[in-house]
């Protein structure tokens, strides 16, 4: 049983998510974000339930499905969205755009445009922590498309065979863009493909933000204290939008909404509402919301980046 | 007393005095600590620093590049060795999405520094696909450096240099370069990018070698001597950052340029080289120029026609007299003893 705390402290992250990206297709018509978006709306429980298990000092590595992680791994809101403005101010000066969003100082290490290419850096990364001693752990968001990819799987082997500090997380949303898993694998019993290599492998349903932070929690207090990784979750989940851009896609035919309804219905945003008195939940709300308007106030208001950036950062010569 | 290093133990002595130096520098590649050690170039570094830092890796070239990249964003400064380069092929991805890409699109937040040392086969019935010198791949990509060092001393300075540099570099050695024997000073010394070396001076004409080429070219310039054809020959040693600027010193004074490149013509290093001069020296002087490479086929690892597909001393000879003279003079030089290609056995 989880405290009143942990039910606030995980809303505030979804809730803040939510609306973050509910304002980003808002805006999305009026040209200003001139950035590929690719939201996670659906999705969020995701990332807070496994984010919320890390320490600042964890590290995560992600897809151009960013946004959700990238905030509830404490990235900062702001620099965000200047970015997606393509803003000065932003994460990466406007200079990475929506599907690279990085925030170094909060343990976000970045995302890739092209699928499955981070699982391999986030396993470096883990094997650098252990040369160097250290005890921060690494986490490796991918979608169900990534383990399509050749790379996938010698990560897991590398990654395996060294047993490192790094728990990876597949979020199943049933979809590579446009076609299901199961007209691309034979078999799509992803736990038992993974655990052929040697890597303990769970799959976690129904967009369950305790479970997967339970079990989180579980792993990294034992791969913390000392037991070899790495490990793996697969976690189901849906995507309610489009692949990338911001509205619905039903229309297009390649899913249902009768297929999309019940994990609408069981919207974990929604579900831990219901866990939290209602004078808190609006005092949580309006602080987000609060939050929001003014980082979207002053990604408009920054200024674009100067004429010299286009040729810096390409060396650090 | 002068120190002569084989360029194999020269990279070795590079990469252990770089180990020694900095416990952040670790190596690893298919087969880095078998019996064979690379050629020998990572002998008894595993020994010496452990496995945890020396290492030989699954045959997972994609991933493992993947992970030196991780690696480097978590502050260590890998090195990845392939033994041919045309197993780049399977990390393109990484290098060139990921690798030269990092520090531009996070905004400067993060860098690389890694090295990714690879060998180019020849001869011996290397064949298709362990023969190719695929490095205008990388030079077209902004964000990666590029090196091929050609003689023991610079195999040293270069290999130092893209260790500590902070961004990747892919370091091209050239399999029949490793036999090369020259001097090599024992404290670290680090070889900047981008400055080229002008080995031997001439007035007639401008010779660039590219790896292995150079060594051809070095000897082209002794034929040509003996039909007073005095050739200035240039080791450029770095193909990005490119030191234009001493090809072009050059060519201002003789007026002619060949490039001969270790790898094909087509969109390749002596077409970006000559490019170059002509845009700087268009206007100002009137230039002649000339590229050589592989010819435009896939290596044959019959002897016969493995012989013609590269450039050698005698043929680069040949085709620069021609460009010094004006038209086609079908000069080829008797061949001479000590001026033939080093002898080089298998099987790699």
């Amino acid at each position: 049983m989880m405290s009143e705390d942990t039910y606030e402290r995980f809303y505030r992250s979804l809730y803040r998510i939510r609306r973050v990206e509910e304002e980003i297709a808002r805006i999305y018509p009026s040209d200003k974000i001139k950035s590929p978006v690719h939201l996670s709306i659906g999705q969020e429980a995701v990332s807070v339930g496994v984010c919320e298990a890390l320490r600042p000092d964890d590290v995560v590595f992600g897809t151009y499905r960013s946004h959700a992680y990238y905030l509830a791994k404490g990235g900062d809101l702001k620099k965000m969205l200047a970015e997606l403005y393509g803003k000065a101010t932003g994460c990466a000066k406007g200079k990475g755009g929506s599907m690279h969003l990085v925030d170094a100082a909060h343990g976000v290490m970045g995302a890739s445009a092209v699928v499955g290419t981070t699982i391999p850096n986030a396993v470096g990364y883990a094997y650098a922590l252990r040369l160097q001693r250290r005890d921060s752990i690494v986490v490796s968001f991918f979608g169900d498309g990534a383990t399509d990819e050749g790379v996938f799987y010698e990560s897991l082997n590398f990654a395996a065979l060294k047993q490192l500090p790094i728990i990876f997380v597949c979020e199943n949303n049933l979809y590579a863009i446009h076609t299901h898993l199961l007209r691309r694998h034979k078999d799509a019993n992803l736990c038992a493909r993974v655990s052929a290599y040697g890597i303990p492998a769970e799959q976690i349903g129904d967009n369950d933000i305790f479970k997967i932070n339970e079990r989180t929690k579980s792993v990294v207090r034992s791969l913390r204290g000392g037991q070899s990784g790495p490990f793996f979750f697969e976690c189901l989940t849906y995507r309610w939008k489009e692949h990338v851009g911001p509205a619905e896609d039903f229309h297009l035919g390649y899913r249902s909404r009768e297929e999309a309804r019940p994990w609408m219905e069981g919207d974990p945003l929604q579900r831990l509402a219901a866990l939290i008195p209602p004078q808190s939940r609006e005092h949580i709300e309006s602080e987000a919301e609060a939050e929001i308007r003014e980082a979207i106030a002053s990604a408009e208001a920054d200024p674009f980046p100067d004429v010299r950036e286009l040729l810096t950062d390409v060396t650090g010569d | 007393m002068e120190r002569i290093l084989s360029y194999v133990d020269a990279i070795r002595e590079a990469t252990d005095q770089e180990m020694a130096g900095d416990s952040s520098v670790i190596v690893f590649g298919l087969d880095v600590d078998d019996p064979k050690a690379i050629q020998g170039t990572t002998r008894g570094l595993a020994e010496k620093y452990g496995q945890e830092r020396v290492f030989g890796t699954p045959l997972s070239e994609e991933a493992m590049t993947g992970a030196a990249i991780g690696m480097a964003l978590a502050g260590l400064r890998p090195i990845h060795i392939h033994i041919r380069m045309d197993f780049l092929m399977l990390a393109m991805n990484q290098l060139v999405n990921v690798a030269a890409k990092s520090r531009y699109m996070y905004g400067g937040q993060v860098q690389v520094p890694m090295v990714v040392r690879c060998m180019i086969g020849k001869s011996w019935g290397q064949g298709a696909q362990h023969s190719q010198g695929l490095h205008s791949f990388f030079m077209h990509v902004p964000g990666l450096k590029v090196v091929a060092p050609t003689n023991p001393y610079d195999a040293k300075g270069c290999l130092i240099q893209a260790i500590r540099d902070n961004d990747p570099v892919i370091y091209v050695e050239h399999r029949i370069l490793h036999f090369q024997k020259g001097t090599v000073p024992e404290p670290r010394y680090c070889l900047s990018p981008g400055k080229a070396r002008v080995l031997e001076v001439g007035q007639d004409v401008t010779l660039v070698g590219i790896s292995y080429m150079l060594l051809e070219c070095l000897r082209a310039r002794r034929y040509l001597e003996s039909v007073d054809v005095h050739a200035e020959v240039i080791d450029p040693i770095w193909l990005s950052p490119l030191d234009i600027e001493t090809v072009v010193k050059s060519v201002r004074k003789t007026g002619r340029l060949c490039v001969v490149d270790n790898g094909w013509t087509a969109c390749g290093a002596g077409a970006e080289i000559v490019t170059q001069v002509i845009e700087r020296l268009q206007g100002e002087r009137e230039v002649v120029v000339h590229r050589m490479g592989y010819a435009p086929a896939t290596c044959p690892p019959t002897p016969l026609l493995e012989d013609l597909y590269y450039p050698n001393a005698r043929t680069i000879a040949s085709e620069v007299f021609d460009l010094v003279k004006g038209g086609r003079h079908h000069w080829l030089p008797e061949e001479r003893k000590e001026l033939q290609e080093i002898e080089f056995r298998g099987p790699f």
